[in-house]
């Protein structure tokens, strides 16, 4: 499926494949389009099957020029069939695409993997992000991989976690006294004056959020080339969100699968919904909202696809819910306790919007769901603190009995 | 009242390659008023009203968070146009 054009969603006007975002004429966003594949399904499914366990086996739905390769192998992630917390939620089939077994424990592996060999295909020096902690942490260990310079603009306030698993990789990190809609306001004003930088999320944007339809890619073909009825997924700036019903899309118009794009669930954090708000106001217009949850990597005030996003979960009969901070921290728990994957906080408000849903009776009795598990619970350790105890005894045998007295005697 | 409008590197070109206009106006509105059609029109519908992926700021804050484009603005205050992009 060569790529063949950028194409503006709001106004339609094409650009060559260049390194550009915003659409002249509207400044709506830009995105890549496709020519269908010459190939025959057979042929494509033969391709993918043969191609490596990375994202890259679905190059041919990705725009890249050249051969596709990266320093640091990302993606073909577990798909996990989650039967105890399918039972504890009443669901018939339920999965977890288990996104923390990425190099750096993350989605944005997938996304910055793409943006990164497209910027070497443009000539780009210097990798550079605006960040809530995964991309910056996913920046940093692709452009060491790579041997390019990397700059990571995050909020200054981050968790500790994710500043220390970025710094390692030697990226300069720069934190900036304010929220990320500042720091990714900033970001935009440095990538005009910075020629040689390639800002994944900002000027190589449409190459970089085409990342995400490989989850979707995934999914289908792990679950033997069928489609989920359901799938439930975080958002922040709604765009991996829209990318996973692009990513069902493509692969329904190859030939590849058969059926509808899934009923798309959002979820976000009640401390920073504006694309709930509007999904449940009835509007398109998210307006934005200064953050306040402990789901940092979702606490995107200003959601730019949040239109989108709100126009595909009414178009495929889904909603975007939202959950307080004391919902997320139970989603974790209970996404580990019956499943043995430990999430942030971004999955736990994903868990938590797929409890809601369920309790609510929106998820039919035949359903087949698939929940996204965007990232890894050790970037966000806070959130379990001081949700269990640790018993303290001395080394002794007594001790241990009394604490700890053996069953049945 | 005079503020610098600070335009983004998309609308530039339409600007003769300025990267900063000098407008006059009491409100942000009224100060984008006074862009040359060419560059009103990329960034507004034909009822005035800001297209959905314009951001503008008043001195750094999104002016939706203040009152919109009848905000207030003061003698040499900076207002800033930006695409919207968003993704973390």
């Amino acid at each position: 499926m060569p790529a063949d054009a950028l194409k503006c969603k709001e106004c339609k006007t094409e650009y060559p494949l260049e390194a550009r975002f915003v659409c002249e004429r509207c400044f709506g966003p830009l995105e890549v389009s496709y020519t269908l594949p010459d190939a025959s399904p057979e042929e494509l499914r033969r391709k993918i099957q043969a191609g490596p366990h990375t994202l890259w086996r679905y190059a041919d739905f990705l725009p890249l020029a050249g051969p596709a390769r990266s320093a640091l192998p990302t993606g073909w992630t577990p798909l996990v069939k989650a039967d105890r917390l399918a039972e504890r939620l009443g669901i018939k089939e339920l999965y977890i695409k288990n996104e923390t077994a990425n190099p750096t424990h993350s989605f944005k592996d997938r996304v910055v993997s793409v943006a990164l060999a497209r910027a070497k295909e443009l000539g780009f020096d210097t990798l550079a992000c605006a960040s809530t902690g995964n991309l910056a942490n996913a920046v940093a260990a692709h452009a060491a991989a790579a041997g390019l310079p990397a700059y990571v603009l995050i909020p200054h306030d981050l968790e500790e976690q994710k500043v220390l698993a970025t710094g390692a990789y030697g990226a300069q990190i720069v934190a900036i006294t304010g929220n990320y809609d500042d720091v990714n306001r900033l970001c935009t004003e440095v990538s005009g004056e910075r020629p040689g930088w390639a800002f994944v999320n900002i000027n190589l944007r449409p190459y970089y959020a085409e990342g995400s339809k490989t989850l979707s890619f995934e999914v289908v073909e792990q679950l033997g080339w069928e489609l989920p009825d359901r799938v439930v997924g975080p958002i922040a700036s709604g765009s991996q969100f829209t990318k996973l019903a692009r990513g069902f899309q493509e692969f329904i118009d190859a030939g590849l699968v058969a059926g509808e794009v899934p009923t798309m669930n959002g979820a976000q954090a009640l401390g920073c919904s504006p694309v709930a708000t509007a999904f449940a106001a009835g509007t398109d217009v998210c307006r934005p909202v200064k953050p306040d949850t402990i789901a940092k990597s979702l606490a995107i005030g200003n959601p730019a696809d949040g239109p989108y996003a709100v126009e595909l979960a009414r178009r495929t009969g889904g909603s975007i819910d939202s959950v307080t901070d004391d919902e997320i921290r139970a989603g974790i728990r209970l996404l580990a306790e019956t499943t043995g994957i430990f999430t942030e906080t971004a999955g736990g408000v994903t868990i938590a919007t797929l409890a809601k849903i369920a309790a609510r009776g929106d998820i039919g009795p035949d359903e087949r769901v698939v929940a996204m598990v965007t990232g890894d619970g050790l970037k966000t350790i806070d959130a379990v603190r001081d949700t269990f105890e640790v018993t303290t005894i001395p080394a002794s045998l007594d001790a241990f009995d009394e604490h700890f007295a053996p069953v049945g005697v | 009242m005079a503020v610098t409008v600070k335009l983004p590197t998309q609308l530039r070109d339409a600007a003769g390659g300025a990267s900063s206009l000098s407008l006059d106006g009491a409100t942000v509105g009224e100060a984008l008023q006074g862009l040359p059609d060419e560059l009103r029109s990329r960034i507004a519908d034909d009822s005035g009203e800001l297209r959905r992926f314009v951001n503008v700021y008043l001195k750094g804050e999104d002016i939706r968070f203040l009152d919109g484009l009848g905000t207030a603005v003061s003698d040499g205050d900076e207002v800033t146009i930006l695409p919207a992009v968003a993704g973390g």
